[in-house]
């Protein structure tokens, strides 16, 4: 490094502390650390496809029914035949119009808002033992399979970069992407702040039976 | 000296030198007394081979030497302070979380081995020298770091909380866990030490169309979550410690993403890659979970915010009163808004409030120790406490939050906690009209 550099480099640092939170003090390539990510190295990392448009979905197709076939191998174990979910597994299929229900089923088909988002799950964490090692055929052809199974596509539908992002997903338009809270607005009253005779406990844990043990080993209860 | 060795030795049970042999199953009595009463300083019943006018054992004994444990582990007898899980609520423990023992914990920093766990593919072991961290999409200088140019950058350490937004999530219909641990541990707080996020951002030179931010773990989830720029740029770290040593494999070793004062989920651990972008990505960990669902049936998404929360810690359902007298009500509080301003707590439902002392440090986006003095006299009592932070946000009943969100959208539960206490001391967790 040369003395100049390591001059700079000092008063760089300095304007970096001296300039606290959210400094924008150095030009890029400052530092210097590290190396530039070559072109075969972000393509191996580059995932990621979005939901909302699609960008980043790779060339591929998958049909309905090759998907039966992978998710027959690669699926049904976990979340069932028909996607209906085995023990705790999550279910794929159902629940539609119970999402204002008591017991809301939040499925693929009922709740999910893009398609891409499934070929994106898929192709990055499934199937759990050996996730990211499927053929991006095989995750279009298993993202047209969960999609028919939800009656969202028909039989015939081939899943690829151009179709998934045009289905339109029937909880799509249910979301609001901005943060609407605070929404509850108390107020920190200190005195006689409710009428005692009104406090009434409306539930409690005591006895449900449903508290592993916070003492000793630990606890491998079942739900009753 | 062979540091089991004297759980073996002969207790003296008195001056008359009686010898009362205490094998390990009363030993382990023993010590479960003194964790239990710990923080009420009443006496274990069968303390007498230790208390005065004897001499303990240990006392009378040379004990295991420096470096008998090169790397220390907490005393045998608190063998039972440790991270729980509750089987029955996820399919297995790979994609499942962890809760922290807050009942046994007495400050603002969580120690390692007890910091919540939440895995979406199980804990990755990965080797250091070889994980990377790749910063591309819409930069001037996409780039490959490895764990030595990382530590080379300028660092900070920071003192903040992360919660997973389901905490209390089981709570949304009804008082159902009679537990601090479950009801409320999947909130620790640790010192962390990196390089702020901003650094790296500029580093690579941020292109002006960038907007959003794509985090992404090295773990078989390949988790990821969008952020705002503005965020990255305001006050995340990169972070490669954790209370002064390397991040523990559970949080994310070699590198984790540390999001101040934003639900846990967004705090990627194994961070490998960084995306910037003009939208986000709407991956599966911000549409089909983390979104909070209405009653109406819409969805709330993108709520990162950790609102303020607080909750007592003693007493609590693991942590009972011994009879009527003079207890200290402890308890934490913290808010992703930044400092917490002030903690009431009510003895009686809420009808009156005390406000409790605020121990220093008080830190934005970490959790504040409070506590008040109380004298029990015996009678049924119902203990909350609730917090305002600096914003002015007043921490909200079960039953207004009900009203605004219903009883489903899982995420977000901050709702003051009411501790149900019985003539008896024993202590429950229930909710109010």
């Amino acid at each position: 490094m040369s003395s100049s550099r390591e001059l700079s480099a000092v008063v760089g640092l300095a304007m970096i502390l001296a300039a606290g939170t959210g400094a924008r003090g150095a030009e890029p390539g400052y530092f210097g650390y590290g190396t530039k990510a070559t072109p075969e190295q972000i393509a191996g990392w580059d995932i990621d496809a979005r939901g909302g448009d699609g960008a980043g979905l790779p060339a591929g197709n998958g049909t309905v029914h090759r998907g039966a076939d992978v998710y027959a191998e690669q699926c049904a174990a976990c979340h069932g035949t028909f996607g209906e979910g085995e023990g705790r597994f999550p279910k794929l299929v159902g629940g539609a119009g119970t999402l204002r229900h008591d017991r809301p089923e939040l499925t693929v088909g009922s709740y999910w808002p893009f398609a891409p988002t499934l070929w994106d799950y898929i192709n990055r964490a499934m199937p759990m033992p050996a996730p990211h090692t499927l053929s991006a055929d095989d995750v279009y052809a298993l993202t047209a399979y969960i999609l028919n199974l939800n009656d969202i596509v028909p039989g015939e539908f081939v899943a690829d970069r151009e179709s998934l992002p045009k289905v339109k997903m029937p909880n799509r338009d249910n979301f609001l992407w901005t943060d609407p809270r605070p929404d509850t607005m108390a107020k920190p009253c200190m005195n006689a702040c409710v009428d005692p005779a009104g406090i009434k406990i409306v539930s409690t844990a005591e006895g449900k039976n449903l508290t592993p043990r916070t003492t000793g080993p630990l606890d491998t209860m079942q739900a009753k | 000296m062979r540091p089991n060795l004297w759980r073996s030795i002969s207790l003296l049970s008195g001056r008359d030198g009686a010898r009362a042999p205490l094998g390990r199953r009363s030993f382990l009595g023993l010590g479960a007394a003194f964790t239990g009463s710990f923080a009420l300083g009443s006496t274990p019943a069968n303390a007498e081979p230790a208390s005065p006018p004897a001499d303990a054992p240990w006392s009378q004994s040379i004990g295991a030497g420096v470096v008998d444990r090169p790397y220390g582990r907490p005393a045998d007898t608190e063998a039972g302070v440790i991270r729980r899980n509750v089987p029955w609520l996820t399919a297995g423990t790979e994609s499942s979380v962890s809760f922290s023992p807050l009942q046994d914990l007495h400050g603002i920093i969580t120690p390692n081995g007890l910091f919540f766990e939440r895995h979406h593919a199980g804990r990755p072991d990965i080797d250091p020298d070889q994980h990377r961290l790749m910063i591309h999409g819409l930069v001037e200088r996409p780039l490959v770091l490895t764990m030595k140019d990382i530590v080379r950058f300028p660092s900070t350490s920071r003192i903040h909380f992360i919660e997973c937004p389901a905490n209390g999530g089981m709570e949304w219909r009804a008082a159902q866990i009679n537990s601090l641990q479950f009801n409320h541990g999947m909130v620790s707080c640790a010192e962390w030490t990196g390089v702020r996020l901003s650094t790296l951002l500029e580093e690579v030179g941020i292109r002006k169309e960038a907007k959003w931010v794509m985090v992404e773990g090295a773990d078989g989830a390949h988790m990821n979550r969008s952020l705002p720029l503005d965020k990255c740029l305001d006050d995340c770290l990169v972070v490669y410690a954790q209370n002064g040593e390397a991040l523990r494999p559970e949080q994310g070793y070699p590198l984790r993403l540390v999001v101040p004062g934003w639900e846990g989920n967004v705090n990627i651990k194994w961070l490998r890659r960084i995306k910037l972008g003009d939208k986000p990505w709407f991956s599966r960990e911000e549409t089909s979970k983390y979104t909070d669902l209405m009653p109406d049936g819409t969805s709330r998404g993108f709520t990162w915010l950790i609102d303020a929360k607080s909750v007592i810690t003693f007493p609590c359902p693991e942590k009972p009163l011994h009879g009527p007298g003079l207890y200290e009500i402890r308890g934490l509080a913290w808010t992703g808004n930044g400092k917490i301003k002030r903690v009431d707590v009510s003895t009686d439902g809420g009808v009156n409030w005390q406000t409790a002392r605020l121990h220093e440090p008080v830190l934005s986006k970490a959790l504040t120790k409070f506590t008040l003095p109380w004298r029990w006299d015996g009678q049924p009592a119902l203990l909350e406490s609730r917090v305002i932070d600096e914003t002015g946000y007043v921490q909200p009943t079960i039953a207004e939050l009900r009203k605004q969100r219903g009883t489903n959208s899982v995420y977000h539960n901050n709702s003051i906690q009411t501790w149900q206490v019985k003539p008896d001391g024993s202590v429950f967790d229930v909710q109010l009209t």
